[in-house]
């Protein structure tokens, strides 16, 4: 399996992201925001976290817009996995690619924790390594993670099994405390609609060794390079 | 040809800063503020003469990149 880890000016995340992807079984390469192309026979997209151009105007509103991202929307038409974290969620978002977007965290702060997640569905590329139900322990890092969409937005998300993750407690309880950014239904993650472009706020890359306090987070890099490795 | 884009939160999306400077004020006795809304304000510099012309950038301006239109509206004033 083959991954391109986009980096735009102000993305903090790709050396991790990369580390998670070869870890797992995947080749992993860096690829700057000005390319118009993918790398020859990239199955999987990523767009890190961090900062791009400085959150200027809206976060991922400038990044959304860059040269690659043609060539991203033209790779997930294809069927093609895209996945975004964090910034890239907010990337993703502004893109168009998802739908909804991340607002200021209702309490106004930048929040940064450990975290749980609820795992909604097992049976997508991104989540095979996972139970349904189960709770993951992973991390988040935000001031803007507040996930916010019309009600015929949400309504469609719900219905039709788009939620990828949600905010819960560590048995899996979805509650208010455990929705720190006030998310509407406590979403930390969406899928597209073909279930090949996944958006989520939560870092699984910072927990993949038991050296920095936890593994969960392995579990969907290697959904991604065991579910490639099936399909080919 | 000079124009002023103004973007603002559609009616109903929350706004977290605008209720924490709505606070601060009210911190500060600045009396009889009943609600703050946060927005941006773009002031703008077109390099052509033509009115209709500069109208039909701008929208494409606000609606490719300056204004989310999920969440958010725009206004343009052009001078």
């Amino acid at each position: 399996m083959k991954s391109a880890v986009i980096v735009f000016p102000g993305s903090n995340r790709e050396g991790d992201v990369v580390r998670a992807l070869k870890s797992a079984g995947s080749q992993a390469e860096k690829v700057w925001h000005a390319e118009t192309e993918l790398p020859q026979g990239t199955d999987l997209v990523v767009l890190p976290g961090g900062f791009s151009y400085g959150d200027y105007l809206r976060c991922g509103a400038i990044a959304g817009r860059a040269t690659v991202m043609d060539a991203v929307r033209a790779h997930a038409a294809r069927g093609g996995l895209v996945l975004g974290i964090c910034n890239g969620f907010q990337i993703l978002c502004e893109s168009g690619l998802l739908p909804g977007i991340l607002m200021r965290n209702a309490n106004l702060k930048f929040i940064c924790h450990r975290q749980f997640l609820r795992v909604e569905r097992n049976d997508t590329a991104f989540t095979r390594a996972y139970a349904k139900g189960q709770a993951i322990d992973v991390c988040v890092a935000h001031g803007e993670g507040n996930y916010t969409a019309d009600d015929e937005t949400l309504k469609r998300l719900e219905g039709e099994g788009l939620v990828a993750f949600r905010y819960s407690d560590a048995q899996a309880h979805i509650t208010t405390d455990a929705n720190r950014n006030g998310s509407m239904n406590s979403i930390a993650g969406i899928y597209s609609d073909k279930l090949n472009v996944l958006g989520m706020m939560p870092h699984p890359e910072n927990l993949i060794e038991d050296l920095v306090g936890g593994t969960d987070g392995r579990g969907l890099f290697e959904s991604l390079v065991s579910s490639f490795s099936r399909a080919a | 040809m000079k124009a002023r884009v103004t973007v603002t939160l559609k009616n109903g999306v929350l706004d977290p800063q605008g209720k924490a400077i709505e606070g601060a004020l009210k911190s500060l006795g600045v009396e009889g503020i009943d609600g703050v809304r946060q927005g941006k304000v773009f002031d703008i510099e077109l390099g052509t003469a033509d009115k209709a012309q500069a109208e039909a950038q701008l929208k494409a301006a606000c609606e490719k990149l300056l204004a989310n239109t999920v969440i958010e509206n725009y206004r343009v004033e052009i001078a």
